[in-house]
Formats: C-alpha cells, structure tokens, sequence
C-alpha cells in the first residue's frame, strides 16, 4: 500500500532526475486528511495518557527550570532548589538589568537577531518559493542537473562548509560583515524540496492554462494565483527557516568578532563566558533571563501559526 | 488535487525557459554560497600551511595525513558511537510520540503534539546553557539530587558521562521534530484503510504493525539521514560545554571541532578542509547505504 500512496509524488509526473528520482518517494498527505485522528478500538486510554505525560514531564521540565530560575537574583541561584521559587521575586529586575547590562548591548543583539531573521529567512523562503514552483510547474533545459544537485545539497553537512566559506568570504571582505550572516542564510534546499512537493499538488495546472488562456503572463499568474494556493507551504517553509536563523550559531560564531554585530545566541553565550577565566564576574541571572527573552518570540510564532505550518508540513511529508 | 493524478498532465507542461526565470535566483546564491565553497576547500586541501615559507602545493598529502591522524578518529571514533546509540533512543521515542498522539486514544493530544515539539523552537545554544547550568554541581539539579541522597553519583559534566549528557541535549532539542514528521506522514495514511482494518477485526496494535508502520517507512528513511548528517556534524552542543569543563571536552572531540580548531586557533586551513572534505564523503557514504538499505525492506 506504502508504493502506491507514496510513489505518487514527483516521480511518476516525468519529473527528470532519472535513477535518483524514481527511488525517491513522496506522500502527499494534503490528499485525503484525515478529520480526526482515528481511534480502530476503545475510547481515551489513561496509561497511555500517563507515559505521554511523563514524556512531557522530559520535555518540558528544562523549561520550567528555566522560567523558575529567571525569577532569582544572582545570589539565589545559589542557595537554592532549582525547581522552585527562592528567594526575592526578582524576574522585572533580571529583564530590566538585561536591557540596561553593557549599555543595552542585548537590544542592540537582539536587533540584529531580528535584521538576521528578516532578510535571512525572508530571502530564504522568497528564493525556495520561486524555485519549488518553477521546477515544480516548468519543464526547462537543465532541470534534470538541478534536481540532483539541491537534492545533493539536502545531505551536505553545513558544517563542513564553514570552514570554506569563512576563506572565501575573507578574501571578499566579507567576514565581519552582516553579509556573511545574510548571504549563506539565502539558500535553503530542504525549502525548496518542501515548496516543490507541495507545488506539485496545490497548483492545479487546470488553473495555470485558464489563465494563459486570459491572457495572463506567468509572473502574473503566479503572484496573483499561485502564491496564494501556496500558502501553506510558504508558511511552513517560512517558520523553520526563521528557527534555523533565529538558532544559528555556527556561522556567526566564525563570522563575526565585532560585538555589535551579534546575534542573541552569541551575545549569550558571550555573557556566559565572563563566569570564567581571570576576572570572573559571573552573570548567571541574565543569561538564564536573557535566554528567555530569546525563547519566547520564536514559541509565541510557532503557537499562533500553528494551524498553517502544521498542515505545510503534513503535505510536504517528505521522505527520501 | 489527487495524489494519483495522471502522469499524461505532465506531457501538457510548456518547456520554456520561464521556468528557468523562476529557478534561477535560487541557484545564483546557492553556486555561490556552496558549490564555491566545496570546490574551494577541495582546492585548498591539496595545499599545505607552514608559519616559514607559506602555502605549498602537496597533492594529496593531506588525504594521508589525516587518514593516519589519530586525532581525527578519536573524534570519528566518537561521533559514531553517539550515532549509534543516541539516534535509535531518539527516533524511537517520536516514533512512540507520533504513534501515540495519531492513536486517537489520547486525552488532550494537541496538547501532547505541542509540547514535544516544543524544545525545537528553543535556541540551541540556549538548550546548551540551560542543561549545562542544570547538570552543574553548583546551582543545578544534579547539585540538588546528590544533596538530597547525599553522595555525588550524579555528575553529567565529568569524562564517563559527558557523552551520554550531549546525548541527552540533543535528544531533548530534536525529538519534537521528528516526533512532526513521523506524525505528519501518519496523518497522510487514507482513511478507508482504517475502516478496512476494522472491518477484518484488527486490534490497535495489529494496526499499528500492518498499516502505520509500513507506511511510516519512508519518513523513518529520512529522519535517520538527517539525524546521522547531524551526528557527523556534531558541534554547538560538545564546542559550548567545553566553556564550563575544557578539561572534560577536548579540542577535538568531534572531527567538526577538530576542523573548527585547526583553522581558528591553529591557522592550519588546508588541512582543515581536508578534513572537513573527508568528513562530507563520511557522511554521504554513510546516508547513501542507510538510504539503500532502506530501499531494498520497502521492496522485500
């Protein structure tokens, strides 16, 4: 059954890609959702409510640590229970010292952050719509190459290029610029993997060939029809490639060494560091709170759109 | 709208360079940001830095050197046990998550669905600080555990227990996520399967062996290649403890922070790469097998 829900997606359509694509396989769940979730027997069982509920306790714990720490002063944080209140409710103080610690230099990162996130993932997902759509919708002279070298790309370890990517973007003068946080921030494979296999489904190519029929150019059609069908995915793509710049560490760990220039995640760990070496003055207090300023935007984007990214993702389900 | 649409549509599609048009700002920035990078590194890795003299062409030398680097395989070495033991504890607990929360027989589900997958949406290097703090024997809960039975078994940050710790972030910060995807690939499973099952008297478990798990197959195939691209990568987690236990963490625990070491601390570039480049092959190899190992059950 698993061939013929799955082989159904971009393969059989005559995409090119030859050996790579026909193992590749796609479920495209947008086809036939399921309502709710289907139970075959019984109704609510309580053990299984109960193991979940201990797994929650897992991931939710570090949390509730967190948020029950980010009301202590300095000295507390020592002499206390971690996962319990202590002494002077001291959370509006933590956020004020945040904001004021260093001449505001956590507004400064947290703009950054912000500019990052904006142009970064904004870009990412504006480049991975166009192309999903366009090799989704299009034949074109060289597609086959493409199809195997993003595809390629998916399994690239990030990583590993930083090294490369830090030598080129010197010889450039690039390095220690908000382009070498920006410009890698661009390209995202899985994005457009995503965009391509939703494409391939919610654009009905009905709708396409009525409008060339109008008279309407393809730009035309695709910002005044396509995208809006496109919704979702775009959505979905949008979400995670904010959580990946919005996380990034790596890149402007080497990128970077002017402190104005930090993203939060630096800056942060930047704090942490002053709790070592010879003049240790550690400010624990503000990187616990710190970092839940730093948490809260992202859960806050991730809970109101969660309607869209989650049936984004059921249509791009994607497997290899 | 179907997912069996006929393939005959396809044949309709103009074969113009409009598509092309759509295309091509996505590969500008993509050859630029990593087609260049990778043929960079493969150039550079033919080369070799000395502090006297400079850059020197030395062919494949360094493949060599790093092939015999004993460095390089203890960080190796590493990655691959934490591959080994880390990704089936963490894939096997979304896939239960997953399993559990598409059951239908579980009280408040979406409140499940979101709380696992909470933690993806926290910072890493914030998961980092956060356990870090907790496993520390200064104000954390390990502190607090060994007070309350009064001994000192719990202690995460030292050298027997580091791995399983990094192991514990990281299965923490992506279990949610793919808890997602293997409840995203449920949720595409027809209905009238079900109704078929049920008609033949299958049990939740019999369901749960014959349908869901054959069809989640695929999505398995995929959460494990990109958690062994992540294994092999390993970096943010291992690189921000060392600040809090540089004497637990070494330079080069993970051939990623060997590679991050050499050419940031050390200026030695081209070897670098080479191992970076060396690492990438790994990978690949490694993803290629899982990806054809897999192929071959889903055919059997």
């Amino acid at each position: 059954m698993s061939a013929a829900v799955t082989d159904s997606g971009i393969a059989p359509r005559g995409t090119p890609g030859g050996r790579g694509t026909r193992r590749r396989r796609v479920t495209i769940a947008g086809a036939s959702p399921r309502a709710h979730p289907v139970g075959i027997t019984g109704g609510p069982s309580n053990r299984l409510t109960i193991v979940m509920a201990l797994f929650t306790v897992y991931t939710l714990l570090p949390l509730a640590w967190l948020l029950i720490n980010a009301t202590k002063t300095q000295q507390a944080l020592f002499s206390s229970f971690g996962l319990w209140f202590s002494g002077p409710f001291a959370f509006v103080d933590n956020v004020r010292q945040v904001f004021a610690f260093d001449d505001g230099i956590f507004v400064r990162w947290l703009g950054n952050t912000l500019l990052y996130v904006v142009a970064g993932a904004g870009g990412a997902t504006v480049l991975a719509t166009f192309a999903g759509y366009g090799l989704a919708k299009y034949d074109f002279p060289g597609k086959r190459a493409v199809f195997g070298v993003v595809l390629g790309a998916i399994a690239i370890p990030g990583t590993a290029l930083a090294v490369p990517t830090f030598l080129m973007f010197s010889q450039l003068g690039l390095t220690n610029t908000i382009w070498a946080i920006i410009v890698p921030s661009l390209v995202s494979p899985f994005g457009l993997y995503l965009i391509w296999v939703y494409a391939v489904d919610a654009v009905p190519y009905e709708i396409l060939e009525a409008a060339r029929i109008d008279g309407s150019g393809e730009w035309r059609t695709f910002f005044t029809i396509s995208v809006r069908m496109l919704a979702p995915g775009i959505v979905t793509v949008l979400l995670f490639a904010v959580v990946a710049t919005w996380n990034n560490y790596f890149l402007p760990l080497i990128m970077l060494s002017d402190p104005n220039l930090f993203p939060l995640t630096i800056g942060l760990q930047q704090w942490n560091l002053r709790a070592t070496g010879v003049s240790a003055s550690p400010i624990y207090n503000l990187v616990i709170t710190g970092s839940v300023l730093a948490i809260v935007p992202i859960v806050v984007l991730f809970l109101f759109l969660q309607r869209y990214w989650q049936s984004g993702l059921a249509a791009g389900s994607v497997k290899a | 709208m179907s997912a069996s649409a006929p393939p005959a549509v396809a044949r309709r599609r103009p074969r113009s360079f409009v598509g092309l048009g759509f295309t091509a700002p996505f590969l500008l920035v993509f050859a630029f940001v990593l087609i260049t990078p990778v043929v960079y590194s493969l150039y550079l890795s033919l080369f070799r830095d000395r502090l006297i003299g400079g850059r020197s062409f030395v062919g494949l030398s360094n493949y060599g050197h790093v092939l015999g680097d004993p460095k390089f395989w203890d960080g190796l070495g590493r990655v691959g046990l934490f591959l080994a033991v880390q990704v089936p504890i963490m894939l096997g607990l979304a896939l239960v998550a997953a399993l559990a929360i598409d059951s239908g027989r579980l009280r408040g589900a979406s409140f499940f669905r979101m709380s696992v997958f909470l933690p993806y949406a926290v910072p890493g290097v914030v998961a980092v600080l956060m356990w870090g703090f907790m496993y520390g024997d200064q104000f954390g809960l390990a502190a607090n555990l060994n007070d309350l039975i009064g001994s000192d078994v719990f202690r995460p940050m030292t050298p027997p227990w580091i791995l399983v710790a990094i192991g514990n972030i990281v299965t923490w910060e992506f279990v949610g996520y793919n808890m997602l995807i293997f409840y995203s690939a449920l949720r595409s499973i027809p209905h009238d399967l079900y109704e078929a099952a049920a008609l033949d008297g299958a049990g939740s478990l019999r369901v749960v062996r014959s349908i869901k798990l054959p069809s989640l197959r695929p999505a398995i195939a995929i959460a494990t290649i990109f958690s062994i691209i992540g294994s092999f990568q390993l970096f943010n987690e291992p690189n921000i403890l060392r600040t809090l236990i540089p004497s637990v963490i070494s330079t080069y625990f993970t051939p990623n922070m060997y590679a991050y070491n050499l050419s940031f601390v050390g200026q030695q570039y081209a070897y670098a790469a080479t191992i970076a480049i060396v690492m990438g092959v790994v990978t690949a190899v490694i993803a290629y097998v899982v990806q054809l190992r897999g192929n071959r059950e889903a055919r059997s």
